[in-house]
């Protein structure tokens, strides 16, 4: 599929280092930048996405084949660049985008409460629960699990973790050969990581006790949903703890290695945010788009890129299913706020810190 | 001129209650819009207020110092809080003792002139170019490594507050518009049922017989009452002068008809007549009935003057000496009979009653007519109060009016008067209707001295002072 998926695609695929010149700091890049449609379409949109462009390309490419004359370029960022470099094109900074759709969805309602964002109504908005709403400038498109993946060849049947009761259970004992090869998001690095472990602590009284668990068996924490999913799949590691479902899904679809729980004392949903900067120079086409990604069309081709996952006895629904009472859909609100606020976060990440790697100094830096 | 196409004066009630109750309504609406927003902006202001300084006081609530530094460790109930306000944008800094921002947005300033150095207040500003409303609150802090005040400023734009005040102005307009209809209907109704009796009295007078003067159903409300009397009042007056005009028409026919003949039958016996010396007395007798029947016309019209002037004439204050006076001066009845030897007798004091002065000068001078034709010499014209009541009166020294006649004064009295060719009958009748048409009285005393009065006694005005 993503042979004929890369066949389609016309334009250059550009790979860029995350950083280009080592010590400048403040150096912030795309990690993949696509470009979709003719290039000398007379429309244009420009995308800043945290989402994977293997996964997000097809949505894109389905949209294109509704839409003569339009160009779309696709930017794939990390969370925490995109929100700095959103900052940025909110104050005016230069080549700003048409539509950000972020993962990091505290981050998204921070440039929304910061006024970065344009209004937009639609029939198809209007349909949006309001969890999944804010102001009419934020809106959730889609529906992703928080899921643990585990190695199936090395974790057995038998001790595959159904709940974070029965992971604290496997680390629990003195020379668990789980020690050292449970991993997890660096959250200092991940803003995406740091949204689940923020969440995680609002959640339960579980979170304390995971740090606690992690730091004392050496756990790891590293960037990324793919480095994760990979380091599982090789055996690295044994189990990834609060890895985003969707990518998840996609790569145990086509590798048997690699097994997926959703946790059932509970299971975070994330939805993720776009939004359309009041900078943006091609606002009609994000609403354009946005509107199809909330259309019943754009939702199918989501549920096909796994970016909307069938999660409680619905129908297509693979794997197992928990209960509607465990899902805890992180919503939009300015409650997410608290997770940017800098003292929060330096104590947050000082603490996570503190107790994940016990003798490494807090390193946080102030945002 | 162009004719006004919208009268006040002829436009229906209903009309004129409605348009007054409209505007009142029209003035009272923009008075409850008024106050209602103000209610409703207050209202709203309020409510969220008290979220604003639980969030803040939430926050400052979550200071603490370590290690000689305020940390604050923002909750999330503080958000959820404000998130009540769900699509505000959220503003909040906590500003150390140093002055320096511990966390927030750094562009929050507390305006200058808020002062004072406890408690809570609350300031209208701006947030990322939208009207924003704040709270600061102070917290001390007196610790050993920290001492001061730390400010936590908190706020967030004004959506849910517009939408609130909105809402509660909706609210009350709608139940203001709800009650000012109602009204309105009420007051076309009230207006139509107060105004039923009219169509019942318009209705009543319209299908009466054209001869029909009897007073109309006085039974409505007061207000219609004053319109009925009036009404009563001039069909009353109306129809005394319908009858005053049959009687003097049928009197008058009555009356001329037997001297009339009498005068066509000396003539023809006239004709048949050569003796000159009877014929001179038929002439002599001609004449004398051409004369008495020029006295019965003058005082049958007299009569109709007094009884109509009696309705119609406009009463004046007059003093009866001057009446009683104008009559001796005038000297007629010196041309009657000069051997009567009529004297005047007046008092010093005024006696004022309400009258018109034709009427009774003719009603004493008929007095006079009669004295002198039936009395005795002298006569006297006198006034007087007596009793309370003003009187005009006329003596002589006669034995007076037969009693059966007295008792029988009136219409029927003048009736056989007339048909007797008396005109005495008629000066009395005469009297006796300018009398009661100044609500007085015909009075017949024989005093003490001897003789025969005559009086009108007329109700004395109230004596100024």
């Amino acid at each position: 599929m993503r042979a004929t998926l890369r066949k389609r695609m016309r334009g250059w695929v550009l790979f860029v280092a995350l950083c280009l010149a080592p010590g400048l700091a403040k150096a912030r890049a795309p990690e993949i930048v696509q470009r979709f449609g003719d290039g000398d379409a007379p429309r244009h949109l420009l995308i800043r996405s945290t989402a994977d462009l293997s996964i997000f390309g097809q949505v894109i490419e389905a949209y294109l084949a509704t839409r003569a004359g339009l160009a779309v370029t696709y930017q794939q960022w990390g969370s925490n660049d995109l929100y700095d470099d959103s900052v940025d094109g909110c104050h005016g900074g230069p080549d700003p985008a048409d539509m950000v759709m972020s993962s990091g969805v505290h981050q998204m309602v921070k440039l929304v409460n910061d006024a970065c964002a344009r209004s937009y109504r639609s029939p198809e908005t209007e349909n949006l629960p309001a969890a999944l709403r804010w102001r009419d400038e934020l809106w959730g498109v889609t529906r992703e699990p928080v899921v643990m993946v585990y190695n199936r060849a090395l974790v057995p049947p038998s001790e595959v973790p159904r709940t974070r009761f029965d992971l604290l259970d496997l680390l629990r004992p003195s020379l668990s050969r789980y020690a050292g090869r449970v991993a997890t998001y660096d959250i200092e690095r991940s803003g995406l990581g740091y949204l689940f472990a923020f969440a995680d602590s609002r959640e339960a009284a579980t979170f304390g006790g995971l740090l606690e668990s992690f730091g004392r068996t050496d756990a790891i924490a590293t960037c990324c949903s793919a480095e994760l999913i990979s380091g599982v799949a090789d055996g690295t590691y044994l189990i990834a703890y609060n890895v985003i479902g969707s990518y998840a899904m996609e790569r145990a679809f086509g590798d048997d290695r690699i097994g997926v729980v959703m946790p059932e004392d509970y299971t975070l949903v994330l939805s993720r945010a776009v939004m359309i900067p009041k900078t943006a120079r091609h606002a009609s086409e994000a609403q354009a788009f946005l509107d199809y990604l909330l259309s019943s069309a754009g939702q199918t081709e989501l549920q096909r890129a796994r970016l909307i996952m069938p999660l409680v006895n619905e129908e297509g629904a693979e794997g197992e299913r928990i209960s509607e009472t465990a899902l805890r859909p992180i919503g939009l609100s300015p409650t997410l706020l608290v997770a940017l606020d800098r003292q929060k976060r330096e104590q947050f990440i000082r603490r996570w810190h503190e107790t994940f790697q016990g003798t490494r100094l807090p390193s946080a830096e102030p945002q | 001129m162009p004719r006004k196409l919208f009268s006040l004066g002829t436009s229906s009630l209903t009309m004129r209650v409605a348009l007054a109750v409209t505007t009142l309504l029209v003035i009272g609406g923009v008075l409850v819009s008024i106050a209602a927003f103000a209610y409703g902006r207050q209202a709203a202001q309020e409510a969220y207020d008290r979220l604003l300084l639980g969030a803040a006081n939430d926050i400052a609530g979550s200071i603490s110092v370590v290690n000689g530094e305020a940390v604050v460790d923002l909750s999330t109930s503080a958000f959820q809080l404000l998130a009540l306000a769900p699509d505000d944008r959220i503003a909040y800094r906590v500003i150390g003792v140093d002055g320096r921002t511990l966390t927030g947005y750094d562009e929050l300033a507390v305006p200058k002139d808020l002062g004072g150095t406890s408690g809570s207040r609350f300031f209208d500003g701006k947030f990322t170019g939208e009207d924003a409303r704040y709270v600061l609150i102070l917290r001390r802090i007196a610790e050993r490594s920290l001492n001061g005040t730390i400010q936590v400023i908190v706020g967030h734009t004004m959506l849910a507050r517009d939408a609130l005040a909105l809402d509660i102005t909706r609210k009350a307009l709608f139940a203001a518009v709800l009650s000012g209809v109602a009204m309105l209907l009420l007051a076309v109704f009230v207006v139509r049922s107060a105004l039923k009796p009219l169509d019942r009295i318009a209705q009543s007078i319209a299908g009466r017989d054209p001869h029909d003067l009897t007073p109309v159903d006085p039974y409505v409300p007061r207000e219609a009452a004053v319109l009925i009397g009036a009404l009563n009042g001039f069909m009353a007056r109306l129809d005394r002068q319908m009858s005053a005009m049959r009687n003097l028409i049928s009197d008058t026919a009555h009356q001329l008809r037997t001297p009339v003949a009498a005068l066509r039958a000396q003539a023809d016996l006239a004709a048949g007549v050569d003796d000159e010396e009877r014929l001179r007395s038929i002439v002599a007798r001609i004449h004398a009935r051409s004369v008495s029947l020029g006295a019965l016309l003058d005082q049958l019209l007299s009569r109709a003057l007094v009884v109509h002037r009696g309705d119609s004439a406009k009463r004046e204050i007059l003093d009866l000496r001057d009446v009683a006076l104008d009559v001796f001066e005038s000297g007629d009845f010196n041309l009657l009979a000069p051997e009567a030897g009529v004297r005047l007798e007046i008092g010093e004091e005024p006696v004022e009653v309400l009258a018109d002065v034709p009427s009774l000068q003719e009603a004493v001078k008929n007095l006079v007519a009669n004295a002198i034709k039936h009395g005795k010499a002298p006569v006297e014209i006198g006034v007087s109060v007596e009793n309370g009541e003003g009187c005009i009166w006329v003596r002589d020294a006669g034995t007076g009016l037969p009693p059966s006649v007295e008792e029988a004064l009136g219409e029927r009295f003048l009736r056989s008067a007339v048909s007797r060719g008396d005109s005495s009958g008629l000066g009395l009748s005469i009297a006796l209707a300018v009398a009661e048409a100044f609500d007085g009285r015909l009075s017949f005393t024989r005093p003490e001295t001897g003789g025969f009065r005559a009086a009108v006694v007329l109700p004395l005005m109230e004596t100024r002072g």
